[in-house]
């Protein structure tokens, strides 16, 4: 994976390699070398396969982080490529030209996380949720606990535990 | 020599014309088409999710999936959950073979906090996955016959499926949802005489199997509708994310177990299947020869696998485990293709984000709604058994 990357470092600007396993490894790529990356691993160096794309909301830094993972069969090797985008106003190149699965994760990423993909097909449309007003759910600052409370009845009689708490007493009664 | 007549001749005087952002040119006014919805509750539908079907006579010229019955959060339900939290819940994704994601979980948990899972716990969680896989097949087997109206096999396979049900009640306690496979190792070991009593449920299940050809794969009905239907073409498999038997009844042999061997499986002697004609038939038939091999990778494993070692690893205590910033994908081989787990963890005791990429999210959404087109409204529910597709994976 060390020697894929200090080639592909000579055509496009990498961030640091993070070698997870011998056939796995995640490094950064600036949005705007995104899509002659991809085209370059999925021609050039066997990547065929579009494992996933889904985002990690950073909230502390004010990012979202896109990861592409794709998988060179041949050579039993994965590659992460993250790309860091900021979130207010997150917009991505679409990506379904190459892969047309790819339009899928970009619809669920913009219900879910509101990121826009611009071009890509039907991503307006509701793709889980149906008539959603909050905000995006999988974004950090939806608190799921707030929107249960202030959206369904509680039945009467039920009792609500922090799951935290609760497994400690169950398993170390007496103990604070 | 008999002149058959063809499956179904369309009548393509009355088709819609392409628009120029390649979207079909659907007036819906005009009384040529009829929007029909499959599902979400109608017996050709594997789970709850619904096809919107154009239909001009009988023929579908366009197909949309839509999903949402089945959601219920599972990945932001996990970042509010530690990891050993996470654990009893992550097999609940997947009904008819949840054992994957307690695989895919506990791996990818392991990996980031550097655990390594004991020997013993490795041969038993491959033994568990393949349990589940003959599960998932014989599941797979009822429903794709009773899409053509052969009931009696989905009550066959059922029978053999409950007995497996019975090995895994012994197992692990529980017949569905086993939560046996935790970050650090298995809950147990085989019980007692469980050898013999495994045995004898797989002698039954390859009597049944031997029905199952005999009665379903022969069937002149079952051939006349599925072969030749709804083939994928090789060159689609790439760019469409096909993964699992669907792919490997292309011709490819795209198989997690041999191309990126993980657990106990360089230990076990088997090829993957293959098929070669993309159609219905072949995809059921490698699922049906597929099933058979993990019959044999079951007797392999209970012969080779050492029966006295640690079945847990020394994890921290879990009401505290931090584990550092970091990711990792873990991959499988589920009984419909790659299934795996991306787990981004951020120093905390809870995980950052959990994503999980299920082999139906490709194949119900794009490759179902490309081979949809052209197919008569009757062989639908065929079409979408023969991807072998779970809605809950898609929507988590």
């Amino acid at each position: 994976m060390r020697e894929l990357h200090t080639r592909l470092g000579k055509l496009f600007p990498l961030g640091e390699l993070t070698e997870q396993r011998t056939n796995l490894a995640f490094v950064s790529v600036p949005q705007e070398h995104l899509r002659a990356l991809l085209l370059h691993l999925r021609d050039r160096e066997g990547f065929t396969h579009l494992v996933l794309l889904t985002a990690v909301d950073w909230l502390e830094e004010g990012q979202f982080q896109l990861t592409y993972l794709l998988a060179d069969r041949k050579n039993a090797r994965d590659i992460g490529l993250r790309v860091m985008i900021p979130r207010d106003g997150a917009t991505m190149q679409s990506i379904h030209e190459l892969w047309p699965t790819a339009a899928t994760y970009q619809r669920e990423l913009r219900e879910m996380f509101g990121i826009d993909f611009p071009g890509s097909p039907r991503v307006e449309e509701d793709f889980i949720l149906e008539g959603w007003r909050d905000i995006p759910p999988y974004r950090r600052d939806f608190d799921t606990l707030k929107f249960a409370v202030e959206n369904y009845s509680q039945r009467p009689g039920r009792e609500t535990h922090d799951p935290a708490t609760h497994m400690k007493q169950q398993l170390y009664p007496g103990e604070n | 020599m008999t002149q058959h007549a063809p499956f179904f001749t369309p009548d393509r005087s009355q088709y819609p014309t392409q628009k120029d952002d390649g979207t079909l040119d659907i007036d819906l006014a005009s009384g040529k088409y009829l929007k029909l919805w499959q599902g979400p509750n109608h017996p050709g539908i594997t789970g709850n999710m619904s096809v919107e079907l154009t239909v001009c006579g009988d023929e579908v010229v366009e197909g949309k999936t839509h999903v949402g019955y089945l959601h219920r959060g599972f990945e932001k339900l996990m970042e509010r959950r530690t990891f050993i939290q996470c654990f009893p819940i992550v097999c609940r994704i997947c009904v008819p073979e949840p054992d994957f994601n307690e695989y895919c979980y506990a791996a990818a948990v392991e990996e980031l906090a550097g655990i390594q899972s004991p020997v013993r716990s490795d041969w038993i969680r491959t033994l568990i996955l393949e349990m589940g896989r003959i599960n998932s097949y014989l599941m797979y087997l009822g429903g794709q016959a009773g899409a053509l109206g052969l009931g009696i096999i989905g009550q066959w396979t059922t029978y053999v499926r409950d007995l497996m049900l019975d090995r895994f009640e012994e197992l692990t306690g529980a017949r569905i949802y086993h939560m046996f496979i935790l970050p650090g190792g298995v809950r147990d070991g085989l019980p007692e005489g469980f050898d013999a009593r495994m045995e004898e449920t797989l002698r039954e299940i390859e009597r049944t199997l031997k029905d199952v050809y005999d009665v379903m794969f022969c069937n002149a009905v079952f051939k006349k509708r599925t072969v030749g239907l709804a083939v994928i073409d090789p060159a689609l498999l790439e760019s469409y994310g096909v993964t699992g038997p669907n792919a490997r009844a292309a011709g490819v042999a795209k198989d997690v177990r041999k191309d990126q061997p993980y657990l106990v499986y360089p230990e076990l002697n088997f090829e993957p299947v293959i098929g070669h004609d993309s159609d219905i038939y072949t995809r059921a038939d490698v699922r049906r020869r597929d099933l058979l091999v993990s019959v044999d990778l079951i007797r392999q494993i209970l012969d080779k696998m050492p029966r006295s070692g640690p079945l847990m690893a020394t994890v921290p205590n879990v009401l505290h485990w931090k584990i550092p910033r970091g990711e990792t994908y873990i991959r499988g081989e589920c009984s419909r293709g790659e299934y795996g787990y991306y787990l981004v963890t951020d120093g905390s005791g809870y995980p950052r984000r959990v994503n999980v990429r299920g082999p139906s999210y490709t194949h119900a959404m794009a490759l179902l709604e490309r081979l949809i087109v052209n197919i008569n409204i009757a062989d639908v529910a065929s079409l979408m058994v023969s991807l072998h597709t779970y809605p809950p994976e898609i929507e988590r």
